[in-house]
């Protein structure tokens, strides 16, 4: 409720400083880096040719965790941006305190329910309304092999688990590390989602969205952490605290024979002139094919005090296919609208889109546990946690699943 | 003339007033954001706030959360490890460099900065280097087995058990010449005539030490634990640039715990809770030394 009042404090003075930013959008963001501030010039262009100016607002940081951190501070202070890059949960917890506008103009004329996947919606709406307009779609649930690596070992792409160890297996006998990995607890979490859906979309689903303690300290969830210990054994003896991008490096150039990792991770491939397909591969997960976990960048719109035209041409030039197609195409990710042409994507990305469109049309699409889009904050990292101390060897399977109850319970 | 001496009265007042005018912006900021948002922390870890601060009062909860919490437990007993092995070792090396230094040897001018300069580094500088020092793949390890000796082998940084040890290694590097520089100055302040004295009466160096210059170090000592104390307790950065509280959660110390729980994973009311008890834990330190401070000067 307070912040209800701030807002309206803020709106208030919005009014009273006059007309001069009634055709500006303010927007906080973390997409800093080469590539991604490239794509958001289309974005920016795209509003300065209806005539509205963009306020730039970067807060860099790789997870967000930063720009988050100044979210926070500028809505208590009164001030809150006009489109705010975030990621599931923080969308909701940010609906509930009632700060963000409403889209349904724009989404009503654009059609946005129809083409946008439902479990998209989950965090684009709040109590049936449009709040955020996606940009983008990772997923999580990918393999990157180097496909060298991949020949040497005589054997085809994995499509089961007991596949899976005998690849790993072989490329360890060939003398290079098998799986090329970062012990960080995020990268950890970023496994276990694949490994957990791997065995069910059920148990999944029963597991990280209900939160059902019989699926977190059960049989299933021993198994599951089983599976993590075995992959334990084919990482490196130096992979802790080490980053992401330099395990896709380890898998670009041999020393490692794959990397579990969201399709980020494409992008690095890419910048070093590897060829889908022909220098690596990507495959699903074992064991997930038709399912996929996702994490989805937004645009949380935040209420501005009445109606914004500005705020909603920049949802609409946000959801325009031109825009998601040439943006997603440079983020590795694939566009939140299931009708955007894929010419302009490589093998890996139609091959994304197509499974996207496929697990959406058959209720085979989650969000991630280790992106925060499948439980609270608090949840998420209790999970990182459990997963993380098994991973580093300090509890066995059976006390991780005992332990993985009472951490989601603590954090409740 | 009543006029003249109420001007002069003015002017006499004035003056009495400048100072605290020119103070008072000052206490008022201090009184407003330091003490005023201790006491919103404090306030805070008595509500059920997650993301943002919320008003609804929820008594000890937090507290009986925290204390219920692995990750709490993991972090106290690393911040014993931690304070307890840095205080102690900062104060050895620091004394032995002081009073190796003091022996009015050639060249202490250039060899007191020296000893002093990691000071002048910040902890994130400190973090990184030993990082890159200590990893098995790139620092000391890999470059001993280059040299030829293979069986080197100093993974610490990699081990849980062992990585406190290394934020413990780094912290220890970094300050051990500031409390160098802390004795030293303690040992300048001692009354030549006394040590004069001892050796007449035939007193060995050893002695000399151990049963006059030390004793008279006490205030030395006294500052240089409150100064070791309080720096091991507010350890943040040196720990986020060295392991990032891992291999897993294995080097989490209070503030790391503090700032994640309060900034990253909507449970503010915890976080509150968790700098309450850092911050009850200063206090217990440092009061019994502000009094019996207070208590000498009177």
């Amino acid at each position: 409720m307070t912040i209800r009042k701030l807002l309206g404090g803020a709106a208030v003075a919005a009014m009273i400083s006059g007309a001069a930013y009634a055709e500006d959008v303010e927007v906080l963001h973390w997409w800093t880096s080469g590539g991604e501030a490239a794509a958001l010039n289309v974005l920016k262009d795209d509003l300065a040719g209806q005539g509205i100016g963009w306020v730039d607002m970067p807060v860099a940081g790789g997870g967000g965790e930063a720009a988050m951190t100044t979210l926070r501070a500028r809505v208590t202070a009164g001030d809150a941006p006009t489109a705010v890059q975030m990621l599931g949960f923080d969308i909701k917890d940010w609906a509930a305190e009632g700060a963000l506008g409403n889209l349904n103009a724009v989404a009503e004329a654009e059609g946005w329910d129809a083409v946008v996947p439902t479990a998209l919606q989950n965090f684009s709406k709040h109590d049936g309304n449009w709040i955020a307009a996606p940009v983008n779609v990772h997923s999580t649930n990918w393999v990157w092999m180097n496909k060298a690596a991949l020949d040497a070992t005589g054997l085809g792409e994995p499509t089961t688990w007991e596949e899976l160890v005998a690849v790993l297996d072989a490329m360890q006998a060939n003398g290079i590390t098998a799986l090329g990995h970062g012990g960080q607890a995020w990268q950890d979490a970023t496994i276990f989602d694949a490994v957990v859906l791997s065995l069910g979309d059920d148990f999944y689903k029963s597991a990280f969205i209900d939160l059902n303690p019989d699926a977190l300290g059960g049989a299933q969830m021993v198994e599951a952490f089983d599976r993590m210990a075995k992959l334990r054994s084919y990482v490196d003896d130096n992979f802790s605290g080490r980053d992401w991008n330099l395990a896709s490096a380890m898998v670009i150039n041999g020393e490692a024979g794959m990397q579990m990792m969201g399709d980020w991770a494409k992008g690095e491939f890419l910048r070093a002139d590897q060829v889908p397909g022909e220098d690596f591969v990507c495959i699903r997960f074992p064991g997930t094919q038709g399912s996929v976990t996702f994490n989805s960048d937004q645009f949380a719109m935040f209420d501005t005090g009445g109606d914004s035209p500005a705020q909603q041409a920049m949802a609409a030039s946000v959801m325009n296919p031109s825009f998601q197609s040439a943006f997603n195409v440079v983020k590795g990710s694939v566009p939140a609208r299931t009708d955007v042409p894929n010419d302009a994507f490589d093998a890996c990305g139609k091959k994304g889109m197509a499974d996207l469109a496929d697990a959406n049309a058959n209720g085979r699409l989650h969000g991630s546990a280790a992106h925060g889009h499948a439980n609270p904050a608090a949840v998420k990292n209790a999970i990182y946690d459990v997963v993380t101390a098994h991973f580093n060897g300090e509890f066995d399977s059976a006390t991780a699943a005992e332990e993985m109850v009472n951490a989601v319970e603590s954090a409740m | 003339m009543a006029h003249h001496s109420t001007e002069v009265d003015f002017k006499t007042k004035l003056q009495d007033w400048i100072p605290k005018l020119v103070l008072s912006p000052s206490v008022a900021m201090v009184l407003v954001f330091v003490y005023g948002f201790i006491i919103f922390t404090v306030y805070l870890s008595f509500t059920d706030s997650r993301m943002l601060p919320s008003y609804e009062m929820v008594g000890f909860a937090n507290y009986d959360r925290l204390w219920g919490l692995r990750a709490w437990w993991t972090a106290i007993d690393n911040l014993f490890v931690f304070a307890s092995l840095y205080i102690v070792i900062c104060t050895i090396i620091g004394l032995t460099l002081a009073i190796l230094l003091d022996q009015k040897i050639r060249g202490e001018g250039g060899l007191r900065p020296i000893y002093l300069y990691p000071m002048a580094l910040s902890f994130i500088v400190t973090g990184t280097a030993w990082k890159w020092f200590l990893d098995p793949g790139i620092g000391l390890e890999n470059t001993m087995h280059l040299w030829g000796w293979e069986s080197f082998k100093f993974n610490w940084i990699k081990d849980r058990d062992y990585a406190i040890y290394t934020v413990v290694l780094a912290a220890v590097w970094q300050t051990s010449g500031f409390v160098m520089a802390m004795f030293l100055a303690g040992l300048r302040g001692i009354d030549n005539e006394i040590l004069k004295a001892a050796q007449i009466d035939g007193a060995s160096n050893w002695s000399l030490y151990r049963r006059i210059v030390i004793p008279l170090l006490r205030p030395a000592f006294l500052s240089a634990f409150v100064i070791l104390s309080h720096l091991a307790i507010k350890s943040y950065d040196l720990v986020i640039a060295l392991t990032g509280g891992g291999p897993g959660r294995a080097t989490e110390l209070p503030a790391t715990f503090m700032y994640s729980y309060t900034f990253t994973r909507n449970q503010m009311g915890t976080g509150a809770a968790s700098a309450v008890i850092m911050l009850t834990t200063i206090a217990a330190i440092m009061i019994p030394y502000l009094y019996a401070e207070l208590k000498e000067k009177r």
